[in-house]
């Protein structure tokens, strides 16, 4: 038991260390960094707090701390990968948006251009 | 006089899009063809301007629904009344577009969809959208009040008003049937009227039974999401 609580713990380091070179690298944004950052900590403290974890675990009605992060780590990814969601969800319509837009001021700007050409 | 706009999304249509514009020219004689390029591959664009027709060129593809919308973005912005769509690839038959504009004019409704259900059987019409045709006008029964023959149709004229809502809101993919349920949210009216369908004039259908199964899934989705949403999200 205590073994796969060790292992989340190497995880959770590894996983802030990942986001943190990717962020000094620009591979991140740092308002991206923060979900996964915050449920890296998280995880972090229950794999360490194994009093916490019992609470946890007793109020969810799970038997043992083991399977109490596990559901705890499944949560916090699954609200992590919600809000990504929504992320790319806004991107994609502004992306959209901003390739209409600059196709109509393409189509704009040759129109006048053609116009001026025609009138000189 | 109103101001007509003939709107021609393209996505690799290069054999059929010079074929489908001169005919369109031929139909309606000093109207504008407005054909939007979906960033495609092959000669879709040269060949749509050699055939006479003014092309908005998108960046990158942005699937149906985004290049619809930005031909209606284009038009609301050059104040045209009315915008007719035909698809590229020579489904749609140019000579019905005088009975949609007609009907637009003389209905006053937002939207009037080309049917091959009104007078026909459904001509050209594969085993496949056949059955998608029945399953979504049981689906959209109830949402519209009204039965809706030919929901998956892309032979539709709108006028300003359903332009001002499709400028700001429009399905990306698949987004005829979710066109409907934006329009009945703002409580607009539509007609259809008898069109004729033709096969397609170069290439293959890429309907297979599984992007069926995932078109009905998606749609479905679609139209349940349009029926909740919570409107002002989209710019």
């Amino acid at each position: 038991m205590d073994r796969l609580l060790n292992v989340m713990t190497g995880f959770s380091v590894l996983l802030i260390g990942l986001v943190l070179v990717s962020v000094r690298r620009a591979h991140i944004r740092v308002e991206y960094s923060v979900s996964w950052l915050a449920a890296a900590l998280v995880l972090l403290v229950l794999s360490r707090w194994r009093a916490l974890l019992d609470r946890i675990g007793g109020a969810m009605g799970l038997d043992g701390a083991p399977v109490a992060l596990l559901v705890v780590t499944g949560a916090l990814f699954l609200l992590v990968l919600y809000r990504l969601s929504m992320m790319i969800s806004s991107l994609k319509d502004s992306n959209i948006a901003l390739a209409q837009r600059l196709a109509i001021l393409e189509f704009r700007l040759e129109s006048h251009e053609e116009a001026k050409t025609q009138r000189s | 006089m109103s101001k007509l706009l003939i709107l021609i999304p393209a996505y690799n249509e290069q054999g059929a899009i010079g074929g489908v514009v001169n005919e369109v020219r031929a139909a309606m004689p000093g109207v504008p063809v407005l054909v939007v390029d979906d960033c495609s591959t092959d000669d879709t664009l040269p060949t749509a301007r050699a055939a006479g027709a003014r092309v908005l060129p998108l960046p990158h593809h942005l699937g149906l629904g985004g290049a619809v919308q930005a031909g209606y973005r284009l038009a609301y912005e050059l104040g045209f009344d009315y915008v007719i769509r035909v698809d590229g690839d020579g489904q749609h038959d140019p000579r019905d577009i005088p009975k949609i504009f007609e009907a637009l004019e003389r209905e006053g409704c937002e939207m009037v969809i080309g049917s091959r259900f009104v007078d026909g059987s459904g001509e050209h019409t594969g085993i496949l959208r056949a059955a998608g045709i029945v399953f979504f006008r049981a689906v959209l029964r109830p949402i519209l009040g009204r039965t809706v023959r030919d929901p998956t149709s892309g032979f539709v004229g709108v006028n300003r008003r359903a332009l001002s809502v499709f400028s700001a809101s429009f399905p990306l993919e698949y987004p005829e049937i979710e066109a409907l349920v934006v329009l009945q949210r703002k409580r607009f009216r539509f007609v259809e009227v008898p069109c004729h369908m033709r096969p397609r004039r170069t290439g293959r259908t890429t309907i297979t039974p599984l992007k069926s199964l995932y078109y009905m899934v998606h749609v479905l989705l679609g139209v349940f999401v349009n029926v909740l949403k919570f409107e002002g999200r989209r710019k």
